[in-house]
């Protein structure tokens, strides 16, 4: 009886969207970023950063399963039984992202194609799992869908930012469309003009390493722009 | 005979989970700040690698396909179950070591509800799938994918035990230099892309 009745008290608050609501969104894309701060979501930031039009959908698949996850497990958290609240959880985060998959599956083949397994691997995406476990089992539902979207859009921000270098450098292309560089048209043309041909691709962009060197390069710039965030140990 | 050591040793090195495919990269870098701990996660992941990817081989191919128990494309079902499967393995491998043997027990200890997260063991499960593995070359699959993960995280824990005494610019401490370590260990696995282990056949 007792519980029910503090319940009912925190439902009292009303919702509204000030201060703190706005820091609950702007936190994560900055000084608790998932990915350069709080190292939660690498494998696949990694791996779909091959070029912008994959890791804008990565990153908003990532938006829409943080988001959804963290109301469900929000609205259902006084029912879960913490022994197996993993297990809960990652059927609820599972779930999402089957509906993510199908979804892709029936509106963008190609995206499906390329992105393959990285889909499914957001099930084990840690930033969705660690606001679950961290924000959304203690938190209302209207906060945490704040909070979801935060981290979900904090992630994407630095995949679309390590995307953009990738694909810029290591193509030449952003969005498939050729930026700099000669085209394959202009190749087979035997007109040869210095303002097309003086890049050539770098190679070592398409890899996986470099993706590696982007993220501590981006690391080593938000560091140093906010010299908080410093590792002393 | 010669084929599974053949996959293994792929697995192991060629595309070796942590440093060609970049899975397991959250608690690759979280847990690699000693040799030590790396060594205690290293093993829990050949472990539960070694025990999830045959029995979701089973799952794939006798409960889920079309020639499965329900004979229809129930594949759809693929990622909760896989998942399951994983989360409820590492639930039951941690209470066997609790009982079996309390000095593994202590060493895993935080590190073995950490797997369920580990993107290396879905990763790799979804791997399996895709290159359509029989039942013994995903045992082989699983644990040379545990091995090559295993021999990643001790490289870079040593790597990382070393760097703490050079002068490294300060916004770059930590978690800057796993990230460029890691992208140099990737760069000199690469040239292993392409070799086959043709000797071993």
């Amino acid at each position: 009886m007792a519980e029910t009745k503090v319940v009912e008290k925190k439902k009292a608050t009303p919702i509204s969207f000030g201060k703190k609501e706005r820091a609950l969104i702007t936190d994560p894309i900055n000084d608790n970023n998932p990915i350069t701060v709080q190292v939660l979501g690498i494998c696949s930031a990694l791996a779909v950063t091959t070029g912008m039009k994959n890791a804008a959908v990565m990153a908003v698949a990532v938006v829409f399963v943080c988001l959804f996850a963290n109301v469900i497990t929000s609205a259902i958290r006084n029912r879960i039984p913490s022994q197996i609240r993993m297990i809960v959880q990652l059927v609820i985060i599972a779930t999402l992202v089957t509906v993510v998959e199908l979804t892709l599956k029936a509106v963008a083949f190609e995206s499906y194609k390329q992105l393959s397994v990285f889909i499914g691997l957001i099930i084990t995406n840690c930033i969705i799992m660690g606001r679950l476990e961290a924000f959304a089992m203690g938190n209302r539902p209207y906060e945490s869908a704040l909070d979801g979207l935060g981290n979900g859009i904090g992630y994407g921000l630095i995949l679309l930012i390590v995307a953009f270098i990738r694909e810029l450098f290591g193509k030449g292309e952003l969005f498939g469309y050729k930026i700099i560089g000669a085209t394959d048209e202009y190749a087979l043309n035997t007109l040869n003009h210095w303002w097309l041909e003086w890049y050539s691709n770098n190679g070592l962009m398409v890899l996986f390493p470099s993706a590696m060197f982007v993220i501590a390069v981006l690391i080593w710039v938000h560091r140093a722009w906010n010299p908080k965030l410093v590792d002393i140990s | 005979m010669g084929e599974l050591a053949n996959i293994f040793m792929k697995s192991a090195f060629v595309e070796n989970l942590a440093l060609a495919y970049f899975l397991g990269m959250c608690s690759y870098l979280a847990v690699s700040k000693t040799v030590k701990t790396a060594f205690g996660l290293g093993l829990a992941v050949i472990f539960v690698l070694g025990i999830t990817m045959p029995i979701n081989w089973m799952i794939e191919n006798y409960l889920l396909g079309e020639n499965g128990l329900f004979q229809t494309d129930l594949t759809f079902l693929r990622l909760i179950l896989f998942i399951a499967v994983i989360a409820s393995m590492v639930q039951l491998v941690e209470m066997v070591v609790e009982k079996m043997s309390p000095a593994l027990y202590n060493s895993l200890g935080i590190f073995l509800p950490l797997i369920t997260v580990n993107c290396a063991i879905l990763g790799g499960s979804l791997f399996m799938v895709s290159k359509e593995y029989n039942f013994q070359e995903s045992l082989a699959f699983g644990l040379g994918g545990g091995f090559g993960w295993f021999l990643a995280i001790i490289a870079i824990a040593a790597i990382r035990e070393k760097i703490r005494y050079s002068d490294v610019p300060p916004a770059m401490r930590g978690l800057g230099m796993a990230f460029l370590l890691t992208g140099m260990m990737g760069m000199a696995f690469m040239g292993l892309m392409g070799i086959d282990f043709i000797t071993f056949k």
